[in-house]
């Protein structure tokens, strides 16, 4: 292994028959990450011992990033959700690279949510950057083009010193790669808490649109068509990085096991997109594959294993940035922005001929075969012979024992109702700035300003609205809105309500623009799936989940898991990250958030309680976190967001926001920043009279609302017909925000506090 | 008229910049970095995005483009020509505008509604203005500081081929808050700021972009 020249290391090479001939060789499977019982299910399946390729391929492929060993046994319920939306059967569900839903006038949308976390500590803007162009890839693989990106952010306390590490990373990995892709950021969130110090979570969303006959499956169907190749050369960034990098926590004992991180080159994801989508119009694709985790381990068996059962491949044809890469390393390498295409043999010229147009590198590595077996040979030896289900499909379940944590019961019996309270109107009046300007409820502009939201020109709501919004036709201006959301401390307290309650808040957020929700994709971060607690949080949140979803009429088109995410013994707050997706028929009656005219009427939709536990004012306030999260209310959501829809059709509002955190004041403060138009309210009907409760609680299921005094009557009609309380609290208008008896603050003073918070902390 | 959009490997803004100059009432051809062929268009516009990555240098590949041989004959035939925001920057390279533009002196990608002074109305790409007008236009760039010798800028200034300035907080660094030139003839136009994402009110900061879009309507007809 000392030579330095180009020909391949054959002396070494443990082919098939070496492996037959020399079978005890001890093999490096704890390494790899494989437990004893896994390996031994690997030599069941082959009859032998694996050769150090075969190793390499089910050690990718069954690690907990790809193989969901620990949380498909809770995921399989999703698939017992009716497999429609309010729109119409889903053109392709969970299973595919990203599901595929219908929303009219001939368009289908295919969205997913996917997580980066582990890469973006140890690297924070090449982690993020490749988070999104994986995500960008697996939306270009179902035939779409990719439209706009979205991203969910979790980093430790503001003022910790990682935090000043790794977030200006991270954001200008999300901005570096997405802004060079041309893909608008419409959204996403960017939430802080201590148990994100060490463990920061990176989630990446994109959206694409295809026309219904434009949909392209993974599968490698069609003996003798041609295994092609195409993208970025394959290199050793990255290698083993799915098994290891997302499957080990951090602890203080060291990087022993910490490999590269992949390093992206948005540039060449550009020209892949473009190639793609070229390739697909032209209709040379009989099935296509994104390389993500496990690279071409997972292309090659996924392809196989869902086509007609077998694939050929030349190992040495893969065009490498390294020449002296072994072949284990080279199924294992994550490099980024490539793709592998199944083609007609009469259509590879043509194929070949869009690659050399975009300058993409295009190589046949193969071919389909109806062997039933995944055959791969390096310099005419064959190093792999397995059955492609056997890696792709058959890894290991596991029942992870899951329990009730001990602690739960005290945590929920430690409710907000003890914390003092404000009274007078100076003290309210001083809660009001001081969260507005806290971390999670501030202005993040400095994020959100380094990302691209114009691009393509079709961007109709982004950043600070509640939704993202995009046009999807220039005639007809259809589009879709997309949220995310999770409050992991409402998770903490009550993983089951908390996973609903952040799909109710993204769901209501995509309404509050005007759309209709279709459907969810999710992103499920936890810590270690070996702790009991940590499970039973998981098993809760999908439980929750999949309920909610069955009483909102609307699936789970996929999505995506993350699990240790815990440093030492402390894992994240559960953070089921939800994203929901709605259709709305005419983008240009869409309801944007903050007051736009003076003097119109406000209203309060739905109804508050005294909800405070686990809210933001506990938390800035008291840094208290106890009790019982807001109530669940599905059908009020479902009522109010159909309100909202209908509102929006009929252009009865001027505006709408949702309430969630930081509650009624939040949602002012904020409506009144975006065109500085004040509002002067009466909290005198809202929570009997207790402007605290009325101002601060996160009772769900509500909106802030505005419309003209004509409209007026119109909107009430609208809240009696869908049965959703309604409480008239003011008028907009001013330079201030006034609280009937209570206070008045500065509009200007106010933004103030909520703009300089990030700013102030990043520089 | 026919505006033609060149698409480089990279570019982004193309489709972008083609519905606004269809809005600015004119045809949009699409034109291709590796052809050596304008297609007979009246004008051209280099859009926005990152052409060859930005690897090398802004604009610096893009430059030997084959189709940048035609613009650049054109150009020199008094052609309108507009190059926005990566477009500028391979303007400078291709030397049809002086100076450069380097990395925002923040150091951060930003993307903002930015309010600008039309200042020079005599160009075919923003004859639509008033003079001194003030519009608020999308800046978006990680490059975007114009840079050159202080005889460059005192030219630039004397001769009224400052196009566009920033008004409010300088975004970018850009020296006497310069966000678009001209040529010494005027028909090469630069600009950081975005028009084109600034022409209907559904998708962006209003419609005060398009009249660069309109222009070139009026210099046609005048």
């Amino acid at each position: 292994m000392s030579e330095t020249d180009h020909s391949p290391r054959t002396s070494t090479l443990d082919t098939v028959a070496v492996a037959s001939g020399d079978p005890e060789r001890d093999q490096p499977w704890a390494d790899l990450g494989l437990k004893v019982d896994e390996y031994a299910r690997i030599r069941e399946i082959l009859g032998r011992r694996p050769t150090s390729s075969e190793l390499a391929m089910y050690s990718v492929m069954w690690s907990e990033h790809c193989s969901y060993k620990s949380s498909k046994v809770h995921l399989k319920q999703f698939s017992e959700i009716p497999q429609e939306t309010p729109v119409g059967k889903m053109l392709a569900g969970i299973g595919e690279n990203a599901g595929v839903i219908d929303i009219g006038q001939g368009y289908a949308v295919t969205f997913k949510v996917e997580s980066h976390n582990h890469p973006s500590y140890v690297e924070p803007y090449q982690g993020a950057a490749t988070g999104v162009g994986g995500i960008v890839r697996d939306i270009l693989a179902m035939g779409a083009r990719p439209v706009a990106v979205m991203d969910p952010l979790r980093f430790g306390p503001l003022d910790a010193p990682d935090t000043h590490r790794v977030l200006p990373g991270i954001v200008a990995g999300v901005g570096g790669y997405g802004n060079m892709l041309g893909l608008p950021n419409i959204g996403g969130e960017a939430v802080f808490d201590e148990t994100y110090l060490g463990n920061p979570l990176v989630n990446a969303l994109c959206v694409g649109v295809l026309r219904h006959e434009d949909l392209h499956l993974a599968k490698a169907s069609g003996v003798g068509n041609q295994v092609i190749l195409y993208g970025a050369r394959t290199g050793g960034d990255g290698i083993g990085g799915v098994s290891v990098l997302a499957s080990e926590t951090f602890d203080a004992d060291g990087p022993a096991k910490r490999p590269s991180v992949q390093v992206g080159d948005p540039f060449m994801e550009k020209l892949l997109i473009e190639c793609t989508l070229e390739i697909f119009a032209a209709g040379l694709v009989a099935g296509i594959q994104d390389l993500g985790g496990a690279g071409l381990s997972c292309a090659t068996s996924e392809l196989a294993s869902a086509g007609d059962g077998g694939m050929h491949v030349e190992l040495d044809r893969v065009p490498l940035r390294d020449s002296t890469l072994a072949p284990e390393e080279i199924l294992m390498s994550e490099s980024q922005e490539r793709m592998m295409a199944v083609v007609e043999p009469g259509d590879v010229d043509a194929f070949m001929a869009i690659c050399a147009k975009w300058d993409v590198e295009a190589v046949v590595v193969g071919e389909v075969t109806d062997t039933g077996r995944l055959h791969i040979d390096w310099h005419g030896q064959r190093v792999v012979d397995v059955p492609p289900r056997s890696v792709a499909h058959d890894g290991p379940t596991y029942q992870r024992p899951f329990a009730r944590p001990s602690w739960q019961d005290a945590l929920q019996a430690d409710g907000a109702d003890s914390l003092a309270r404000p009274t007078t109107g100076d003290e309210l009046r001083d809660t009001l700035l001081r969260l507005v300007a806290s971390p999670n409820l501030c202005d993040k502009a400095w994020i959100t300003d380094q990302y691209d939201r114009y691009v393509r020109g079709n961007t109709v709501l982004s950043q600070p609205h509640d939704s993202g919004m995009v046009r999807v036709d220039d005639e007809t201006n259809l589009g879709v809105s997309v949220a995310t959301d999770c409050n992991g401390r409402f998770a903490k307290l009550d993983p089951y309500a908390g996973a609903q309650l952040a799909l109710a808040e993204s769901y209501r957020n995509v309404a509050t623009g005007g759309a209709r929700p279709l459907a969810i994709s999710d992103c499920l971060n936890f810590g270690s799936p070996e702790d009991p607690d940590v499970m039973w949080q998981f098993a809760e949140a999908c439980r929750g989940l999949k309920d909610a979803c069955v009483e909102l009429g609307i699936p789970v088109t996929g999505g995506n898991v993350s699990l240790y995410n815990q440093t030492g013994e402390t894992a994240i707050l559960p953070t089921p990250v939800v994203a929901v997706l709605g259709v709305i028929d005419d983008v240009t009656r869409r309801t944007p958030t903050g007051f736009v005219a003076e003097a119109e009427r406000v209203f309060l939709l739905g109804e508050t309680r005294d909800e405070l536990s686990g809210s933001e004012w506990a938390h800035v306030v008291h840094s208290h976190l106890g009790g019982l999260p807001p109530t669940v209310d599905l059908a009020a959501e479902r009522a109010l967001a159909e309100l909202l829809a209908d509102a929006s059709r009929d252009s009865v509002v001027t505006s709408a926001h949702d309430l969630s955190d930081g509650g009624l004041a939040q949602a002012l403060a904020e409506s009144t920043f975006r065109h500085g138009i004040g509002v002067s309210v009466s909290v005198a009907d809202v929570a009997g009279g207790d402007a605290f409760v009325a101002l601060f609680s996160e009772s769900v299921a509500r909106a802030l609302v505005t419309v003209a005094d004509d409209d007026a009557d119109r909107l009430v009609e609208l809240a009696h017909r869908h049965g959703v309380p309604l409480t008239p609290i003011g008028r907009t208008g001013g330079e201030v925000i006034s609280v009937e008896g209570s206070f008045e603050v500065g509009v200007a003073e106010a933004k103030t506090a909520w703009s300089a918070t990030l700013p102030a902390a990043l520089g | 008229m026919k505006v033609g959009v060149v698409t480089f490997p990279g570019s982004l803004d193309d489709v972008d910049a083609r519905r606004a100059v269809t809005f600015g009432g004119h045809e949009a051809v699409a034109l291709w970095h590796g052809d050596h062929d304008l297609q007979g268009v009246d004008a051209v516009v280099l859009p926005g995005g990152f052409s060859y990555g930005d690897y090398l240098r802004c604009g610096a590949i893009s430059r030997f483009s084959p189709v940048m041989t035609e613009v650049i004959e054109a150009a020199g035939r008094g052609m309108p020509v507009l190059g926005i925001c990566n477009g500028f920057q391979i303007l400078c390279e291709s030397h049809l505008l002086p100076g450069a533009l380097i990395r925002n002196d923040h150091r951060k990608f930003n993307c903002v509604d930015q309010r600008l002074r039309i200042e020079n109305t005599s160009t075919p790409w923003t004859s639509a203005y008033e003079q001194g007008a003030e519009v608020t236009i999308v800046l978006k760039n990680g490059e975007g500081g114009f840079v050159a010798s202080e005889d460059v800028l005192d030219q630039l200034e004397g001769e009224g081929r400052v196009v566009a300035r920033y008004l409010g907080d300088n975004p970018n660094g850009s020296l006497r808050d310069i966000a678009g030139i001209s040529n010494e003839r005027g028909n090469v136009v630069g600009l950081m700021p975005h028009p084109e994402h600034a022409v209907e009110d559904l998708c962006g900061p209003g419609t005060d972009g398009l009249g660069f879009f309109t222009s070139l309507a009026a210099v046609a007809f005048a």
